[in-house]
């Protein structure tokens, strides 16, 4: 029993971030605007952020300071982001362009800026946010030690993330808005929507959640932060595109990765599994062989947003 | 008709100096960053830069060439599936499986005259290469699935396979890498290192110039470039015209796949100290092929003008350790100049502007 609570708990861990920042880039592409960048948006994020806990750990501990992380990573996430939105939105340029040039800036950033003022490349710091066991709730039998033993604040943060974009999207004239800038701009226009506006707050809402992604992915997963988050915003694109760009699809699509991604890095754990002759590599490749023929089966009839990657030019109306 | 050609040639020269004006600014912001990081030795970290592989003389030079041969090869990976509007992200992972089928082919079939061993192996880096590029050209045009996310799925799924492989056939345990390949696969130096003495320097750079004159003449002056222009400009057009899209995206992304693989066969098919590292860590030259191929507007000279520049400040960068700078800050370089290569439809109006305004000054004098 208590191997499935450890990989139930594990779960949480890869799949929450990978979830809040799938939903980050819904927002972006709902609103019209490809965004390759959620990987170096999450770097940018875990960077500063984590830079930012390494300065203050001194003085402030525990869920206060992790709270304040998370206001600084959403920050700088939303700040880096506003570069891919200037590019796509102001000057009309490839969107795919952009978006790498803000993915190979991030780490390239990191590193420099780390190795420059501390002399290496690794940014440590202590986790002192490591919640051992949620009063009362923990004591719950089962439900317990599965949702509140060994957990992170983030965990819980992460699905009042979940609720509150589900809402958003499709419940507010904000979110009808957005998704209309992104199926068809100029029907948006003509009724008077700000599409360059509407398609601004689309990146900057991508931009805060895949900052806040990058912190609460390195947190629980690592001691140190090495300017990488290990393809885990690529991986969120694909949770993106597979849960066909609507929420309740991401969420499923977030923790059937989730759980392959736990299986890759804590099989040696499971006793079954162990002992089977399958060499550490095999376990690696496992989530994006199965991305790959998931997508082959879904891509078919993809809901991808109508004018998403089409800059738009009011003058061409 | 003449009208035509002259209006094509400006856009190509607008091109070219909207690149030069993105370099320009890359580089003007990586002097702010100097400036903000050690002020005292910020221009002295600027020369380096510039001065990149021109500090050694000769060496120095084949040091450029020889870090510029594989990301040509990815640079023209890249630009040619850009071509047909497909963007090849995944040409670390072709990259990658080249080189590890190169570095299997030169290690164990020594039974080959040496003349030919390192021609099969490139070929064999070549076929692996087109493998890992058929994948997503094939899930593309049959299954409509993005290119973008199965390209940096195989990214993944080529390089742990490649560690797996490595470990399992070619291994040099000490050093946690591929074990050194034959003599007989040993690009030849075709008396290059005459020329370049004491320097790291095999004909793998006119391999990659010989791909760079094929692109071009295929592209231009071929009707299968023809098509697959077509097919990246406007799809719909070239399926009512009559072409078959389907088979151009996966042909499209076959031949961007083995150029690839070539490159990783030009980069460990020597004797210059360079083996597979087994690391968790996707190969760096994917992505400075797409750089070089954004840089060089994905055009076969203009790829092979950026892999040199590049090259050259990458060189610029390692010598910037001797001040108090990182290598990193060449990155942040190119990203920037990346990023404001995305500005080009800015830069050209400002261009247009300014030789309207020339021209019309020139007039009413």
């Amino acid at each position: 029993m208590n191997i499935i609570y450890f990989l139930i708990q594990q779960t949480m861990f890869f799949s929450i971030p990978l979830l809040i920042v799938a939903l980050g880039g819904m927002f972006s592409e709902r609103s019209g605007v490809i965004n390759i960048a959620l990987e170096g948006i999450m770097v940018m994020g875990a960077f500063i952020s984590i830079g930012f806990i390494n300065v203050f750990q001194d003085r402030l501990s525990g869920q206060g300071l992790f709270l304040l992380a998370f206001l600084v990573a959403a920050v700088a996430g939303a700040l880096f982001s506003l570069l891919h939105a200037f590019a796509s939105v102001n000057l009309k340029a490839d969107q795919t362009i952009s978006g790498t040039a803000l993915n190979m800036f991030a780490p390239a950033f990191a590193l420099f800026m780390a190795r420059m003022v501390q002399g290496k490349s690794q940014v440590p710091f202590t986790d002192t946010f490591h919640i051992e066991k949620v009063p009362v709730l923990g004591d719950i039998p089962v439900i317990g030690p599965m949702f509140f033993q060994n957990c992170y604040l983030s965990t819980y943060i992460g699905i009042l993330i979940f609720i509150a974009a589900s809402v958003l999207i499709s419940r507010t004239r904000f979110g009808l808005r957005l998704r209309a800038c992104g199926e068809h701009p100029q029907a948006a226009d003509s009724v008077g929507i700000n599409v360059y506006k509407i398609r601004y707050a689309g990146v900057l809402i991508s931009g805060v959640l895949a900052g806040v992604g990058g912190l609460i992915f390195v947190i629980p997963t690592s001691t140190n932060f090495n300017a990488s988050v290990a393809g885990y915003g690529f991986l969120a694109l694909a949770v993106l595109i597979f849960g066909q760009w609507r929420t309740k699809g991401i969420l499923g699509a977030a923790f059937f990765f989730g759980i392959l991604k736990t299986l890759a890095s804590a099989y040696s754990g499971i006793p079954v599994i162990k002992d089977l002759p399958i060499p550490n590599e095999i376990y690696k490749m496992l989530p994006y062989v199965v991305t790959l023929i998931v997508l082959a089966f879904s891509s078919g009839k993809s809901k991808a947003p109508k004018a998403e990657g089409i800059p738009y030019d009011k003058g061409s109306r | 008709m003449l009208k035509q050609k002259n209006k094509k040639g400006n856009e190509g020269v607008e091109s070219f100096l909207s690149s030069v004006l993105a370099v320009a600014a890359g580089l003007l912001f990586g002097l702010f960053i100097l400036l903000i990081t050690n002020s005292n030795e910020m221009f002295s970290g600027f020369l380096t830069i510039l001065q990149g592989g021109f500090v050694d003389g000769m060496s120095g030079i084949s040091q450029t060439l020889y870090l510029a041969t594989p990301i040509v090869m990815t640079g023209l990976s890249v630009g040619f599936a850009w071509k047909t509007g497909l963007f090849n992200i995944g040409a670390s992972g072709q990259f990658t499986v080249g080189a590890y089928v190169a570095v299997l082919i030169g290690v164990k079939c020594t039974g080959l005259p040496g003349s030919i061993h390192w021609l099969i192996a490139i070929l064999g880096a070549a076929a692996a290469g087109a493998l890992w590029g058929l994948v997503p050209g094939f899930l593309k045009a049959v299954a409509n699935v993005n290119e973008v996310i199965s390209s940096i799925m195989m990214n993944y799924i080529g390089l742990y396979l490649t560690n797996l492989l490595i470990t399992k056939t070619v291994y040099d345990q000490t050093g946690n890498q591929s074990v050194s390949v034959a003599k007989t696969a040993y690009l030849p130096k075709a008396g290059l290192d005459k020329l370049f003495p004491e320097a790291n320097l095999n004909i793998g750079i006119l391999i990659a110039v010989l791909f760079v004159v094929g692109m071009y003449i295929l592209i231009n002056k071929t009707a299968f470039g023809y098509e697959l222009k077509a097919c990246g400009k406007n799809p719909d057009a070239s399926r009512y015209a009559g072409i078959n899209a389907r088979k151009n995206i996966i042909l499209s992304m076959v031949i961007a796949g083995a150029l690839s693989g070539v490159g990783g066969a030009l980069l460990y098919l020597s004797d210059f100290g360079k083996h597979m590292q087994v690391l968790d860590v996707i190969a760096s030259q994917g992505f400075s092929g797409i750089s070089v191929a954004l840089l060089g507007l994905s055009n076969p000279f203009g790829i092979l003008l950026a892999s040199l520049f590049i090259a050259h400040i990458t060189i610029g960068g390692y010598n910037l350790q001797l001040l108090s700078f990182t290598p990193e800050l060449i990155d942040i370089i190119i990203s920037a100049i990346i990023y404001f290569g995305a500005f080009s439809l800015l830069f050209k109006t400002f261009i247009r502007r300014w030789t309207k305004k020339s021209k019309r000054e020139e007039t009413a004098s």
